[in-house]
């Protein structure tokens, strides 16, 4: 192999760039996604329940809001009628962020850890009061 | 002990036949056992429209109301100029609404007088058409509907529409927004966005805002129903369209009146 002293040299630079990400961050735990449910709305509740199981809304929460959005906005249909049979109406702003008004601790716990960033808050206020307040 | 090629072949073959069968039974469990359902309550009709009597707008006040109304529940921003400025419902003059009627020997209060102005609900909407992603819509009951997180800014539908009743968002409109209304959403920048005709407000069983504060000088109702309050009016008295000879059927009718009644 001609050149092999300073192609194994190159080899290891580059080897110790690709794997930087891994030793550097070797042993640190990242803090587990924490969501809080603890929003004064949420804790006057008698049933804690979402529209959908725990289960479904934590894997398909992004499917089944696309799904409101089609159904509010294309198809006029407001009311959403769950697998357990409750009637809920179809509102972002008005059903989902109004139990789930802490946005930071709430939602960006787990969109932080797996970073994401929807886009949703752009246009839906997370909380009304704070909207207010923000001008 | 060995195993011979004919065989290893079955059991692969059966193997693979139940790693497909699992996999749908796994998409039969995801289908969502639910419903969606329009809402009891709203306002049902195959082909809204509104009527704009202009003879009823007679003070500064009379606009004001109607716009201010639009504007604060639909958290509409102003952002102080022209250039940027967003529209659902807003005034021009006659021979900007109407180009074609405009004649140098109409009464002066027609010539002078503002018009309310607002999407007009094309039965044939241009913008519809030249949409790229479908962003804006029609819906069944004849409302030009716009979907904001489909919308990708590209304009086409401000080209196409003849009436001016959309508009662009240059900046973040949030910061301009004087009274924000909690119950709507805000738009954000990129997006085009116009009069909705208050749908969020019929699924409910409202008329739209403009309408209930405008002391009968915006009639609203449904164009199919012979017995509705828009086909009475429209029968008895001679209106107009904007532009309809471009074809694209406007929904939003104006009652002139003569000058006894301006």
């Amino acid at each position: 192999m001609y050149d092999a002293g300073k192609i194994i040299i190159g080899l290891i630079i580059f080897l110790a760039f690709a794997t930087f990400p891994f030793y550097s961050n070797m042993g640190k735990a990242v803090a587990k996604p924490d969501p809080k449910l603890n929003t004064p709305v949420i804790q006057q509740m008698k049933v804690k329940q979402c529209v959908e199981s725990k289960k479904f809304m934590r894997a398909k929460h992004m499917q089944l809001l696309i799904n409101w959005r089609n159904a509010a906005l294309r198809r006029g249909e407001r009311l959403y009628k769950g697998s357990d049979g409750r009637i809920t109406e179809i509102s972002l702003q008005n059903q989902c962020l109004r139990c789930h008004s802490n946005k930071r601790n709430f939602c960006d716990e787990c969109h932080n850890y797996v970073a994401v960033n929807p886009y949703c808050w752009d246009c839906h206020f997370y909380a009304p009061k704070e909207a207010n307040n923000e001008h | 002990m060995s195993i011979s090629r004919r065989d290893f072949l079955k059991i692969a073959g059966i193997s693979s036949l139940g790693i497909g069968f699992s996999a749908t039974d796994l998409l039969w469990k995801n289908a969502e056992a639910v419903e969606y359902m329009t809402s009891p309550k709203g306002l049902k009709a195959k082909r809204w429209a509104m009527v704009v009597d202009v003879r009823k707008f007679k003070t500064e006040g009379d606009y004001k109301r109607v716009i201010d109304i639009c504007n604060r529940i639909h958290n509409v921003p102003d952002f102080g100029n022209t250039k940027d400025e967003v529209k659902w419902i807003w005034t021009d003059t006659f021979e900007h609404v109407f180009p074609f009627q405009q004649n140098k020997y109409l009464p002066e209060t027609v010539q002078e007088k503002p018009f309310v102005l607002l999407c007009n609900h094309c039965d044939n909407p241009p913008c519809v058409r030249v949409c790229p992603t479908q962003a804006t819509f029609k819906m069944k009951d004849g409302i030009v509907a716009q979907d904001y997180h489909r919308c990708i800014g590209c304009r086409f539908c401000m080209a196409a529409c003849p009436f001016g009743a959309r508009s662009f968002n240059w900046r973040d409109p949030r910061p301009f927004i004087k009274h924000v209304n909690p119950d709507f959403p805000t738009r954000t920048k990129g997006v085009v966005e116009k009069c909705n005709f208050c749908v969020e407000r019929l699924e409910k069983g409202l008329r739209p805002a403009c309408v209930e504060v405008s002391n009968g000088g915006l009639i609203f109702g449904d164009l199919a129903d012979p017995g509705s309050e828009v086909r009475k009016i429209l029968s008895t008295h001679y209106s107009l369209r904007r532009k309809a000879e471009l074809g694209t059927r406007p929904s939003v009718f104006y009652i002139i009146g003569g000058d006894e009644d301006a």
